[in-house]
């Protein structure tokens, strides 16, 4: 561990920004991240769900994945070794969210996949980037060359003046739904852009050649409806969205049904479908598909003021001593004006409406099973 | 009416032998956005050091400790509705709660404002 400590941060070519613009910059999966700038968490949240924010997430894996027959399908299919994801059917210009599995049908990573026409393109965690493009040489060699896109930064760009704010740029983004990507130039430069993000709203995620990176970005905050936004705001918004922080929601001993994921695996991979199985631990997902999984990841209010965070442990009441659960994800969420959380509980007690305790400071805090997205999505579908 | 710091980053403003106890500017500038606060119950007898509230910003909670010991004879209710209170009056209207100073001899490891001031520099 303290080897790891120690080891030097790595920057992102925005790094000298983000210091100049006042960021408060923190260690973060290795990389030195602003974590909040001078306006603080509350008001880059709210900026970003009212105007636009813009986040910088070079730290993030970029790869891609290049078919040696030059036929897409074929990477298309030698990725479903890895994924229990529909991928030949993303269709050129889409992409979809997956998940790679490890053999008990925990998740490794969770990832999107893009179809870019004669490749696919995948967007992995910062943390998990060198273990899956060792997991992806190592079963997918035969078939793909697998190339790591470390000269190219991202950045995303989220909320309601997200589109107008990159249109100024990119002229075609007015006509993308949610989920498309491809090949843009976006002031010039050869990008990616999807539009997609981890905020619930609607907007953008952007792949840039790393050293054109400040100056688009220089560009797009030169609008005065566009914000930089630090990792506090980031974590407090895909909270609201109820998406999944990979580390903390999912991990490596939760399969996507406990994680609440059904809707990401398509039928077409499922018992009785055309390609069903075939991934890492598909006996126990399936399983869970067909059987049901014992515990299940569910939104949580807190009826009362007090945040209720990570690692609170959860109870069927005010003095049982017996935990249930516990909480994977836990904050204020700023546009609801209340604390909000997510955690794993026993699939009997997952239904929106049940009261469970939590332990916080040695008080058992009342908690209610809520639906999610806690913040409705904006999605341009 | 002397105004004391901790190395904490806690004020505390002496008048007679009450002890009115909050976080400095300081503090609330490191802590960003307070969303809750948590007080101790009235007539709770606290010990120099002990956990005694509790300020949460958007990011963490963080304790607040009892700087000295003594008795809490009032906490500010107001604060507990308001918790932005501590962003924008930290060193007034955001007080967190109110001791009889049970060891007067407690304050003299205290710093003064100049002290405190150079301990933040």
């Amino acid at each position: 561990m303290l080897a790891r400590d120690e080891s030097p941060l790595h920057h992102t070519p925005l790094h000298a920004l983000h210091v100049a613009r006042g960021g408060k910059m923190v260690p973060f999966a290795g990389y030195e991240m602003p974590v909040q700038y001078a306006a603080g968490v509350l008001r880059e949240h709210q900026h970003t769900r009212s105007a636009a924010g813009l986040f910088d997430v070079s730290h993030m894996g970029q790869l891609a994945l290049r078919p040696k027959s030059g036929k897409v399908e074929d990477a298309a299919l030698a990725l479903e070794r890895l994924v229990p994801q529909d991928i030949v059917a993303v269709a050129p210009g889409r992409q979809r969210y997956a998940q790679f599995t490890n053999p008990d049908g925990g998740i490794l990573d969770d990832l999107m996949v893009a179809n870019f026409g004669d490749h696919l393109f995948l967007v992995v965690n910062a943390a998990c980037k060198a273990e899956d493009e060792a997991h992806l040489r190592a079963h997918l060699s035969d078939v793909c060359v697998i190339d790591s896109l470390a000269d190219r930064a991202l950045i995303a760009l989220q909320g309601p003046k997200a589109e107008s704010a990159l249109a100024k740029f990119c002229a075609d983004v007015g006509g993308m739904k949610f989920m498309d990507t491809g090949p843009r130039k976006v002031a010039g430069f050869d990008c990616f852009v999807s539009r997609s993000g981890y905020t619930g709203e609607d907007g953008f995620e952007i792949s840039v050649p790393a050293e054109h990176t400040e100056a688009l970005v220089t560009a797009l905050l030169e609008n005065s409806d566009v914000l930089p936004i630090g990792l506090g705001a980031r974590d407090s918004l895909r909270l609201e969205a109820g998406l999944c922080l990979y580390g903390h929601d999912i991990d490596t001993t939760t399969s996507p049904v406990e994680g609440a994921l059904e809707w990401s695996v398509q039928k077409s991979r499922r018992t009785g479908g055309a390609r069903a199985g075939g991934f890492p631990g598909a006996e126990n997902i399936l399983g869970h598909f067909e059987k049901g999984a014992a515990r299940r990841r569910v939104g949580l209010r807190p009826e009362g003021r007090a945040p209720v965070r990570e690692g609170a442990v959860l109870f069927a009441d005010s003095a049982s001593a017996e935990p249930i659960g516990k909480v994977t994800s836990g904050g204020f969420g700023p546009s609801l004006n209340a604390p909000v959380a997510m955690g794993y509980l026993p699939s009997q007690l997952a239904a929106a409406g049940t009261q469970v305790f939590a332990e916080v400071r040695g008080q058992r805090l009342p908690l209610q099973v809520a639906p999610m997205p806690f913040v409705p999505n904006t999605y341009k579908r | 009416m002397t105004i004391l710091f901790t190395t904490d980053h806690e004020w505390l403003r002496i008048e007679g032998d009450v002890a009115t106890i909050g976080v400095t500017d300081y503090a609330q500038s490191q802590l960003g956005d307070v969303v809750f606060v948590e007080l101790p119950k009235v007539g709770r007898s606290l010990k120099k050091a002990e956990a005694a509230a509790v300020v949460e910003s958007v990011k963490a909670a963080s304790d607040v400790y009892a700087p000295i010991s003594g008795d809490v004879l009032e906490v500010n209710e107001e604060l507990a509705a308001e918790p932005a209170l501590v962003n924008s009056d930290a060193a007034g209207k955001a007080w967190f709660f109110k001791l009889k100073i049970a060891d007067k001899s407690e304050l003299d490891g205290l710093m003064d404002e100049a002290a405190y001031a150079k301990h933040t520099a």
